[in-house]
């Protein structure tokens, strides 16, 4: 049984004056247990409708989706219990502490020890020094991080993540694609949006990409790159990136 | 039933980490409560009687004021956590709709009920004696909560609604002024006819008598019974439109 199944999926939104907006026309794909999947689509392009619609936060027109062998329209809950999302915009409550909102979905799963998963779950993304201070104190980087955290609470079978490292320092992407990779060995099921096509790249088994409200392509790497020309052979200087200088830096001010 | 408990708990969290919300909902009813009693609690006395003790007579339409207040937090509070995404993180979640929405009413009548009794301290300290029994203050308590439901569905709808901060506690103006045009703090028969036929027959002063007889150890008559019908219509549609709005506004299944 795959963990993802999506046929046929649609979703338009009504736009002012009437106008409709037609954003998925038809989307199919599967996402297999344990993979690490990766959604790739410009600005606009349906991503975050997506990942709503498979983790029961909207309604699709037509077409079918399945997670873990439920249907999102017909079995809400039973998804809801296979599944977490960590949405575009980080949800955190800034009135709580850090420690605070990971105990709150930890109570509000069920899950055994709260205190304990939040011990762990706080020290897996560095987060220890300011977990007792209210969410609010913190910087974009570790809101996010503590989203992530959130998210991960009670194990869940498939994780949904919208773009997890947006806003985020090199280092702390490096943080979270090192966590995605982890989840992903302990056997959880990944679904990823990035525009960043690096992320896509270092992370997934499997990159779609979403474009005209269709998905385009869909395979893994080695796959995507034979729907190129063949690779001419150039020689060019090897200029360091910028994000490589960034992190070389950074690496060594901080010995 | 547990989850409704559990973000029960959190919504107190807020309510007790932000003091400035309730002392910000005091300060409305205390000045007018102060502004009556001290400016024109001499000249009221004319049509009301001399021996009546004018802190005793304000006390309940101050009561229903800073409900009115109050109330705005809940439309506030409900409408940041749909903003920042916390209901849509909760609707991802094994949590039933209720549960959350729940959460929310329950911490707004804990939060009113701790500013009316500030309120009645505050009260107790300019003048206010009550002869009531244990069972009318029980009756006192029982209105004033049943008011602060029906009125916290009315915060619901604005708070699901409302497309700013701002714009969601707007609705609550108007209630606030209410008792303004009531029998809270002049008998009616001394305002003009059309005036006084609007506030004979609005809410506020059905409530406010019953609370003022319940007060005052006096028989509550018909009053009482108007006073619960207008409590349980404004909570039961309010709660249904609150219903119809959180399916409307979230595009969420419920
Ligand atoms: N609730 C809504 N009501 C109306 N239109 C919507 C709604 N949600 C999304 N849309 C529209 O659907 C389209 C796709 O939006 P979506 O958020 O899925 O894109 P995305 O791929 O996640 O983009 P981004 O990379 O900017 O996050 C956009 O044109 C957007 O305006
Ligand atoms: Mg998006």
């Amino acid at each position: 049984m795959a963990a993802i199944n999506v046929s046929g999926l649609r979703k338009s939104f009504k736009g002012a004056k009437g106008s409709v907006n037609e954003v998925l026309k038809g989307v199919d794909f599967t996402v297999e247990k344990g993979e690490i999947f990766a959604l790739l689509g410009s600005n606009g392009a349906g991503k975050t409708t997506i990942v709503n619609i498979l983790s029961t936060l909207l309604k699709p027109d037509a077409g079918t989706a399945c997670v873990c062998g439920f249907d999102v329209s017909k079995q809400a809950n039973k998804v809801r219990e296979s599944i977490s999302l960590t949405g575009q915009f980080a949800a955190v409550d800034e009135i709580l502490t850090g420690r605070e909102n990971i105990i709150l979905i930890a109570k509000l799963r069920g899950v055994h020890e709260p205190a304990k998963v939040a011990d762990d779950l706080l020290e897996r993304f560095g987060l220890l020094e300011a977990a007792d201070r209210r969410v609010y104190t913190y910087s974009g980087g570790m809101t996010r991080r503590l989203d992530i955290a959130m998210s991960l609470v009670g194990t869940p079978a498939v994780i949904f993540l919208d773009e997890p490292t947006t806003g985020l320092d090199p280092e702390a992407r490096l943080e979270v694609w090192k966590t995605i990779k982890e989840l992903s060995n302990s056997g959880v099921t990944v679904m990823l949006t990035t525009q960043y096509l690096e992320e896509a790249e270092q992370l997934s088994d499997r990159i779609a990409i979403l474009h005209g409200g269709k998905i385009i392509a869909n395979g893994p790497l080695q796959e995507l790159k034979q729907l190129f020309p063949p690779t001419k052979v150039e020689y060019v200087e090897k200029q360091p990136s910028l994000e490589e200088i960034f992190l070389s830096i950074t690496a060594k001010g901080g010995e | 039933m547990k989850h409704t408990f559990i973000l029960f708990g959190r919504s107190i969290k807020h309510i007790l980490r932000s003091p400035d919300t309730i002392i910000t909902v005091l300060i409305m009813p205390a000045v007018i409560m102060l502004m009556f009693v001290y400016v024109l609690g001499g000249a009221v006395k004319n049509s009301i009687g001399e021996n009546v003790n004018y802190v005793n007579y304000q006390l309940p339409g101050i009561l229903l004021m800073t409900v009115a207040c109050g109330i705005s937090y809940c439309a506030v509070r409900l409408f940041t956590d749909i903003q920042k995404g916390i209901f849509s993180r909760f609707h991802s979640m094994p949590i039933s709709r209720a549960a959350v929405l729940w959460s929310n009413v329950l911490s707004s009548i804990v939060s009113n009920f701790i500013s009316l009794v500030i309120i009645i301290l505050i009260a107790l300290l300019m003048g206010f004696r009550s002869s009531a029994s244990i069972l009318a203050w029980l009756g006192v308590f029982g209105i004033l909560l049943l008011f602060t439901l029906a009125l916290t569905w009315l915060a619901v709808i604005s708070g699901l609604l409302a497309k700013s901060a701002e714009g969601s506690y707007i609705f609550s103006y108007p209630l606030i002024f209410l008792p303004f045009f009531s029998s809270a703090f002049v008998p009616t028969e001394t305002m003009p006819p059309a005036l006084r036929a609007f506030a004979e027959n609005q809410p506020v002063t059905s409530i406010v008598n019953t609370l003022r007889y319940l007060l005052n150890s006096e028989p509550v008559g018909k009053e009482i019974w108007a006073a619960l019908a207008w409590c349980f219509g404004i909570a039961v549609a309010g709660y249904v439109v609150a219903l119809w709005a959180y399916k409307e506004k979230q595009p969420l299944f419920i």
